[in-house]
């Protein structure tokens, strides 16, 4: 029973549970039933319009008109673009800056909030709160706190806080990375709290039997044990900052100037409002291969032993 | 098995961004559903009064005369330009396409998406000639008319606050060293000299707007529109860029008005609470300052003037940019039907009397003619009549630059503009961006 014929696929249906015991499973009609419903989901939602993109890529067209295969034109023109290469060169920036301020403070305040205290649960509820907060919501609401005349500056009487936040190239990213690590901290916190709750005591309580001091223990159990869940929560930073979008939009629209225009915002506006369909899908493949590339690099950094154990007796 | 699983991860999560992109290509093959079913027209327009209530109202009326249904859905402005057209390229457009002319009506028009209204106009002399003449200008695409005039007409105006002038010693400036003396002024009174929400960019536009048509007149900008080969390059452009780098230098706009966001109104706060002297806006900020301005309109501290002119330039004191109203098109991918209930509705339901009523209340000047008295009679009496006096006397009415431009030259246009506030660019290499986008 390793093929299953579509044709016979309600009858298998039916009569579930017909697998022999202990054997190694061969692919079974209700392992492509249970996948089905995601399989389905994910060609509609994401392989189909992959390949939409690509196929756009090689046309010409502005969003309402006909369609025209123009061959490699787009091509040429979004990699001969400044802008392009000044998001991409962002979007980097992006990565790096938000995984170095993000990581450190996430990983800090998962192995502090896994202690059994109560306060540490409550500030956890606390710390937690603007993950719940839509980004638009969020990007309105310091778009507000940091207008110059009218903002927290004014409210607070705080001389210092009435900067040019949002028109300064440089302000502006201090801005952008504050409120990204203010979003999205808790959630990698909430990561690192599991995977810290997850080591076993034994091993703390053995090194502390052999004199090990709080940092040493931070250092030589803790953050070893946490390997693979840093590789996750990379993997979903990286890429997160791949595409992030939202805020910067609500937020800057990639301005001042151009000082935030990272490529995925790039993509959008040129599609959207600039009416080359083209040329961001062009823009849309680099993105989706340099975001698979980077996935893979941050992947293979944790070894391809995947059987190899991190808990106990290692 | 960790690769292949992170791989399809990050895969869906890459591709929800790009999936938008290629549904919106998708759609292209889909049936076209465009308008309503039967004798349903649906009309799509902004949200925010009091445009909402207006047409909201007027809509409900109309659908109580028997002669068809209009179903209009609000949507926030800058939602509304991206979606509709991504509707209009899928063929999902709604019956009635709210817009603002020039560029974006002309790109329809030159896709066959919009139905060329001149005929019908034709049989309907009357109800054509009841919108006053400049503003079928916008509509009009190589001489066929896509479109009819809606709601109000909202020039640029140079707003100040009396209140402040007057503390200031300065007075409504006529030409532009009248304007820089009362920056210097404002300047050492402790207020700001202009108020400007720099970080919107159209708000700095506004004031290209301006200039260019004081130094060069209006003919430049025309050109431009018109798509004539290196009209960008003309000199006006460069001066224009200059006077902005003397306003600049001179620190004539609020401290952190690159921050200041439009979209919140504290550009008009600045102004309305005494902290500013001057602000150049559109007429559409009058409704809001009465709103929300306590009894800065009321108290007569808001004033208004048109923008000064420059020595030496070629613009006249009564030349107007801005918008000359919104404009309503009927998708020709809609049903007959639909089209039917639609053209029935500008005849009977769209500028009612009840509608022009209302929007002279609202403190706007709405586009049909003959509103002399109903102006006089409101309480906005001195504000309106100005605007439609100097509508009505205009030379020439520019219209606003990102609307009477091609989208994707708008895109730059406003990026640009950005960057010669900020001092990034030069305004020679503004000019030479420019006219490589039009290349």
């Amino acid at each position: 029973m390793t093929t299953v014929s579509p044709a016979s696929a309600p009858a298998r249906a039916q009569r579930p549970g017909r697998r022999p015991a202990g054997a190694p499973e061969p692919v079974q009609l209700s392992h492509l039933l249970f996948a089905a419903p995601a399989l389905l989901f994910f060609t509609v939602f994401a392989l189909l319009p992959l390949i939409g993109v690509v196929v756009l890529s090689f046309t010409t067209w502005n969003g309402i008109g006909a369609i025209e295969f123009t061959g490699l034109t787009s091509w040429k023109e979004a990699l001969t673009r400044s802008s392009t290469w000044h998001g991409l060169w962002l979007v980097m920036l992006m990565i790096v800056a938000t995984w170095l301020l993000q990581t450190p403070l996430s990983i800090l305040l998962g192995t502090f909030l896994a202690g059994a205290q109560r306060y540490r649960n409550v500030l956890a509820i606390l710390y937690f709160l603007p993950l719940l907060l839509s980004s638009a919501a969020i990007a309105i609401t310091f778009k507000s706190l940091l207008d110059p005349n009218f903002g927290l500056a004014s409210g607070l009487n705080i001389a210092w806080l009435a900067q040019n936040w949002l028109g300064d190239a440089r302000l502006v990213w201090v801005v952008l990375l504050f409120i990204i690590a203010w979003q999205f901290i808790p959630f990698h916190t909430l990561i690192y709290q599991g995977a810290v709750r997850q080591i076993p005591a034994s091993m703390y309580e053995a090194a502390q039997i052999d004199g090990a001091s709080r940092a040493r223990r931070f250092l030589s159990i803790t953050l070893p044990q946490l390997k693979f869940t840093m590789i996750t929560s990379s993997t979903l930073m990286v890429v997160g900052a791949l595409t992030y979008f939202d805020i910067i939009f609500v937020l800057t629209q990639g301005g001042p100037g151009v000082a935030t225009r990272i490529l995925p915002l790039d993509m959008y506006l040129t599609g959207f409002r600039g009416n080359e369909m083209g040329v961001a899908s062009c823009l849309a493949v680099m993105l989706v291969v340099i975001g698979l590339g980077l996935a893979l690099g941050v992947q293979s950094l944790g070894g391809k032993d995947a059987s190899a154990s991190q808990m106990e007796g290692a | 098995m960790h690769t292949p699983n992170l791989s399809r991860r990050s895969l869906f999560g890459l591709s929800a961004g790009a999936s938008a992109i290629a549904l919106a290509g998708c759609g292209t093959a889909g049936p076209g559903a465009g308008g309503g079913g039967g004798d349903t027209a649906t009309f799509w327009a902004l949200s925010g009064q009091p445009n909402e209530g207006i047409y909201g109202d007027a809509v409900e009326a109309f659908n109580e005369q028997g002669e068809g249904t209009v179903e209009i859905t609000f949507f926030q402005n800058d939602a509304y330009k991206q979606k509709i057209r991504t509707a209009i390229g899928a063929g999902e457009a709604p019956t009635i396409i709210y817009g603002w002319g020039g560029g974006g009506l002309r790109t329809y028009a030159e896709e066959s998406q919009v139905d060329d209204l001149t005929g019908w106009l034709g049989e309907n002399a009357a109800f054509r000639d009841g919108f006053v003449e400049s503003v079928w200008g916008a509509a009009t695409v190589d001489e066929k008319v896509y479109a009819v005039p809606l709601g109000s007409t909202q020039p640029i105006i140079l707003f100040h606050n009396t209140k402040v002038l007057e503390d200031i010693g300065g007075a409504a400036p006529a030409t532009w060293d009248e304007l820089l003396d009362v920056v210097e002024k404002a300047k050492s009174a402790g207020v700001a000299p202009i108020s400007l929400a720099g970080q919107s960019r159209w708000t700095s536009m506004m004031w290209l707007e301006y200039l260019l048509d004081r130094v060069g007149g209006p003919e430049v900008f025309a050109r431009i529109a018109a798509g004539e080969p290196d009209a960008w390059l003309d000199p006006a452009v460069v001066t224009m860029g200059e006077r902005v780098q003397e306003l600049l230098e001179v620190k004539a706009f609020a401290d952190g008005f690159e921050s200041m966001a439009a979209d919140s109104n504290t550009d008009q706060a600045l102004l309305w609470s005494d902290k500013a002297a001057l602000m150049l806006h559109g007429g559409w900020t009058f409704g809001s300052m009465k709103a929300s301005g306590g009894d800065f309109v009321q108290s007569g501290r808001l004033g208004f003037s048109a923008f000064p002119t420059i020595e030496g330039g070629k613009g006249e004191l009564g030349n107007l940019v801005g918008n000359p109203c919104n404009y309503l098109s009927i998708s020709s991918s809609a049903t007959d039907e639909a089209k039917e209930v639609a053209r029935t509705y500008f005849l009977d339901g769209y500028m009612t009397q009840d509608v022009t009523s209302a929007i002279v209340e609202s403190g706007a000047v709405p586009v049909v003619t003959g509103q002399d008295d109903a102006l006089a009679a409101s309480e906005d009496a001195e504000y309106l009549q100005w605007v439609y006096t100097s509508l009505q006397d205009a030379p020439a009415f520019t219209q606003s630059w990102d609307q009477a431009l091609q989208p994707t030259v708008a895109e730059t246009l406003l990026v640009t503009i950005e960057q010669l506030f900020l001092g990034q660019v030069t305004p020679e290499q503004f000019a030479e961006t420019m006219n490589g986008t039009a290349a």
